[in-house]
């Protein structure tokens, strides 16, 4: 048999050829065991750079379905909470250009705010609970509600609800706790010469 | 020792696959936009460059050589090509799915960069040991990555640069190629 094989040179061909094409096959087969993904981790990494806030303002339900979207090809500029520091962080992740913030959905807060019920005020109807996206609000019916001022977003989804009109958009207070290292400032050109010109004229060229 | 060192300068620099035997232009000039997916396209065809030397002259040496197959060397070292690329796919997608993403198109590619067909096929017509086979295939690919980075980074660079409309985009990154592979000439003759 193995004779025949070796004399014959058409057929010792093909043994030769589908032998390969096998053992590659298999091992091909072995990796793809062994490589196995679960899950788009470009999702967690894009999720992760998200603000969640859950606050909607995307289109999408919350932050992770966005992230799903932007994984799929979704523009990255419909997040007014994260605002331009989210879009510049996620183009730098998937290596696009970053685009400005979409006024459509919203427009970027100058100041972080925290959400804050005037508790006499306060009837009790849980509506802002219910509201809430990141259950940052505590009580219970007919009882009086407070935040958590921690764990909220400043997503003003709890404000519209609201039949009493209780509850305040206050700024975040800054003290020693929130100060962070100033961010370096970002050189206008890559060489010297590009800073007398404008940016825009060098569009074209990439 | 010596031997190595020769192997090494002779197919980096001397006999560079791009740039003296103009193979493998197509990622050359295809990733060479940004020097971040420059460099993890490097590191992906020299990976794939040194394996498929490998595995191309064990399938040389084993397979086609007693059978007196060697007409089809062509064929069989595609196949060889193809499956270890497919390996290479697999491999980054799970260790770096940011690389994985960035490369998009072009790590499939690699099978048809000619680089690759080229060092398996110049390596069975050598008569080369599988140490020394593998480390030519090594040295391609660390030849490829050079010019591939030294590419990108001046491209950055030209993308900023204030450069007549004529010549913007892909004209200036012609010339600039055109002018490495003039430098790379220079080295003819060295060993």
């Amino acid at each position: 048999m193995i004779e025949f094989v070796f004399q014959n040179p058409i057929i010792s061909a093909l043994v030769a050829l589908a032998g390969l094409g096998l053992i590659f096959g298999a091992l091909l087969g072995f990796a793809a065991e062994k490589f196995k993904i679960e899950g788009d981790p470009v999702i967690d990494q894009i999720d992760s750079l998200l603000p969640q806030t859950q606050c909607g303002q995307c289109g999408f339900p919350g932050c992770r379905p966005y992230a799903e979207s932007i994984a799929d090809g979704d523009s990255i500029n419909k997040c007014p909470p994260g605002g331009q520091s989210t879009i510049n962080a996620i183009a730098n992740l998937l290596d696009v250009p970053a685009p400005e913030l979409d006024q459509e959905h919203g427009e970027e807060a100058d100041i972080k705010t925290v959400a804050y019920i005037r508790e006499d005020e306060c009837i009790g109807c849980t509506k802002c609970i219910q509201a809430c996206p990141v259950d940052a609000i505590l009580g219970a019916a007919k009882l009086m509600h407070t935040v958590i001022a921690d764990e909220c977003t400043g997503c003003d989804l709890c404000v519209e609800p609201c039949p009493v009109d209780c509850i305040d958009m206050l700024p975040v207070e800054s003290g020693i706790n929130q100060w962070q290292w100033p961010t370096p400032p970002i050189a206008n050109g890559l060489i010297a010469t590009d800073r007398t010109h404008s940016s825009s004229s060098h569009e074209g060229a990439a | 020792m010596q031997e190595v060192a020769v192997i090494l300068v002779s197919s980096v620099l001397i006999n560079n696959y791009v740039l003296v035997q103009f193979l493998g232009l197509c990622p050359f000039m295809g990733v060479s936009k940004k020097l971040e997916s420059a460099i993890g396209m490097s590191a992906a065809t020299t990976f794939v460059l040194t394996l498929t030397a490998m595995v191309s002259y064990v399938v040389n040496k084993a397979v086609l050589i007693p059978l007196e197959l060697e007409y089809l060397r062509t064929i069989s070292f595609i196949m060889v090509i193809a499956a270890v690329v497919q390996f290479t796919k697999m491999f980054i997608e799970k260790t770096s799915p940011l690389l994985y993403r960035v490369l998009g198109v072009f790590l499939p590619l690699i099978t048809t960069n000619c680089a690759v067909l080229g060092v398996a096929l110049q390596n069975a017509a050598k008569p080369l040991s599988f140490a020394h086979a593998s480390l030519y295939g090594f040295g391609a690919g660390a030849g490829f990555s050079l010019v591939l980075i030294l590419f990108s980074a001046m491209r950055e660079r030209l993308a900023a640069a204030d450069i007549p409309q004529p010549f913007e985009g892909a004209a200036i990154a012609m010339i600039t190629a055109g002018l490495m592979s003039l430098a790379f000439m220079g080295f003819g003759g060295l060993v």
